[in-house]
């Protein structure tokens, strides 16, 4: 298949940047959105015009460093699927399609269609652990939990942190993020142990570094990759409700 | 657990409500589940135009003999509103900050047009509820009003709800910023519960149908007494006008 592709061109953080127009010739439908962009990258090398810069690492979608906005939509159209795991067979010959990096402020464009997420990695330096020194490996049914809880934190668990959520949310807000990391903790009885501290660092580490706020619009959830749901963000909202009336 | 953030965090419950995200979206629905309640029993007072001028006005009297305690439930509601048009604009002004750059191929997943434009339906009703109070309450736009009595001697307020909607442009005017109110609503009335910790995937699309029927209500609520004026249903004690 054949395809026109309008990408978001950067040079570096201070360029103003712009769309570019590529032609994607003898694509096959077999072909992961990531390979399409690598066969015109070979094109452009050829050419000797500078590859498109794009983020990729695992390309079997659990690590959760592929990005990009397609037409719109982070990482496509396509229901629970990342970048990577996106064929070529859900568009069109001759299709225009447009790639755009995620936006936001608290992910400042790199070069191309790389961000710097590391905004995330602080919020998880921030909170997103457990603390407690548990001396060696517990028998697995030392510890009961309810497999109710168990369910809800592992479907929290599930966020590969792409930073999806921020680029669909209107607000650029990480709440779907955030909220999946403190769920995740704040259902186990060994993350209950520090659940107010977690919450209370975790937020504010968030609204510093110029997320937005969430205003239950739920685009993050319509694109999640990993499907996670908008209950980890009420979940966060009670763990923040009672950190911030208990003494700690 | 020293390995935690270091970064300063609010100290007080006030603090936590009004300097951070979470916070401060809880403070918007609990200031709005107040302004919800404040309109939805306003509702139902005025409703009482439709019973009758004796009914009304003797609703009226009763609201105006609580003295003290009325300035203390309007202080309240004041203030209550205050805060919820504050946070409004500063979380508005923090998420268009939030994204200095916008997608040039911008689409929407799922965001309803009502939560899309909370912001804007928040401050046309704002500027509604300034001309209601002149109009109704304070009576600057009309200051005749305040002369109208009724058969006992007291200030006639069923009399002043008919002259009042007995203009189509007033009419119009409130039926659209009722309107507007039940739209942010429609959205408000779900978002709330969720602002608060109150949903869950089960609860989501029960909530949205709630929000829903609150505006509907609340809608059908307001709309019944200009409309009933307008059609003679309601009119003055002597068949006036
Ligand atoms: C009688 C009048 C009003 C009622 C009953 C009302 C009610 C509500 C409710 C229940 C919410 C949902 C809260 C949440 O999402 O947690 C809300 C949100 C909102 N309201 Fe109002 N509101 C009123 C007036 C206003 C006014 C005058 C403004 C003007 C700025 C305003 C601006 C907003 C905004 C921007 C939001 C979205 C906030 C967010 O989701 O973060 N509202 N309102
Ligand atoms: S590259 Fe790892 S999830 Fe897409």
């Amino acid at each position: 298949m054949n395809l026109i592709l309008k990408v978001w061109r950067q040079k570096d953080a201070r360029d103003k940047g712009r769309l570019e127009t590529y032609e994607a010739r003898n694509i096959s439908e077999h072909m992961s959105f990531l390979e399409m962009l690598d066969v015109v990258n070979e094109q452009l090398v050829g050419e000797g015009v500078d590859p498109i810069h794009f983020d990729h690492d695992c390309r079997e979608g659990i690590c959760g460093t592929c990005s990009l906005v397609i037409n719109g939509s982070p990482h496509g159209h396509q229901k629970a699927t990342t970048t990577c795991q996106l064929h070529m067979r859900h568009f069109k010959d001759g299709e225009t399609i447009y790639i755009e990096p995620f936006r936001a402020k608290a992910f400042p464009v790199i070069k191309d269609l790389v961000v710097d997420r590391s905004a995330f990695d602080r919020i998880m330096q921030a909170g997103g652990f457990v603390s407690v020194n548990t001396g060696g490996v517990p028998d697995a049914n030392a510890i009961p939990i309810p497999k109710e809880d168990a369910d809800k934190a592992m479907d929290a668990a599930a966020c590969i942190g792409c930073g999806a959520c921020v680029a669909a949310c209107k607000n650029a807000s990480a709440m779907l993020f955030v909220g999946a990391k403190v769920s995740q903790f704040a259902h186990l009885p060994q993350g209950k142990v520090e659940r107010e501290k977690r919450a209370r660092a975790m937020v504010s580490q968030m609204d510093s570094e110029g997320f937005g706020n969430c205003t239950n619009y739920y685009e993050c959830e319509a694109v999640c990759p990993k499907e996670i749901k908008v209950e980890v963000i009420a979940k966060m909202n009670r763990e923040y409700f009672r950190a911030a009336t208990t003494k700690i | 657990m020293s390995t935690l953030s270091t970064l300063k965090q609010p100290a007080s419950l006030p603090a936590h409500l009004t300097q951070t995200s979470v916070g401060k979206k809880i403070l918007t629905a609990v200031t709005g589940f107040i302004a919800f309640g404040f309109v939805f029993g306003h509702m139902v007072g005025n409703l009482q135009v439709l019973i009758g001028q004796d009914q009304y006005n003797t609703y009226a009297e009763t609201l105006q003999g609580l003295g003290a305690l009325l300035w203390v439930i309007r202080g309240f509601l004041l203030l209550a509103f205050g805060i919820h048009i504050w946070l409004g604009i500063q979380l508005k002004l923090e998420n268009w900050a939030a994204r200095p750059v916008a997608y040039k191929n911008e689409t929407t997943q799922q965001a309803s047009l009502a939560s899309r434009t909370m912001i804007w339906t928040g401050l046309i009703v704002v500027s509604f509820v300034i001309y209601h109070l002149l109009h109704f309450t304070v009576r600057t736009t009309n200051p005749e009003y305040a002369d109208l009595t009724d058969s006992l001697g007291r200030v006639d307020v069923h009399s002043m709800v008919v002259l009042g909607f007995s203009s189509y442009l007033i009419s119009a005017f409130y039926l659209l910023s009722v309107g507007l109110l039940c739209y942010h609503l429609s959205h408000g009335v779900a978002s709330m519960f969720q602002s608060l910790g109150l949903n869950s995937p089960k609860w989501q699309k029960r909530l949205d149908v709630l929000a829903w029927l609150a505006a509907i209500v609340l809608f059908a609520g307001y709309a019944a007494v200009p409309v009933a004026v307008m059609l003679k249903l309601v009119s003055l004690p002597g068949g006036g006008i």
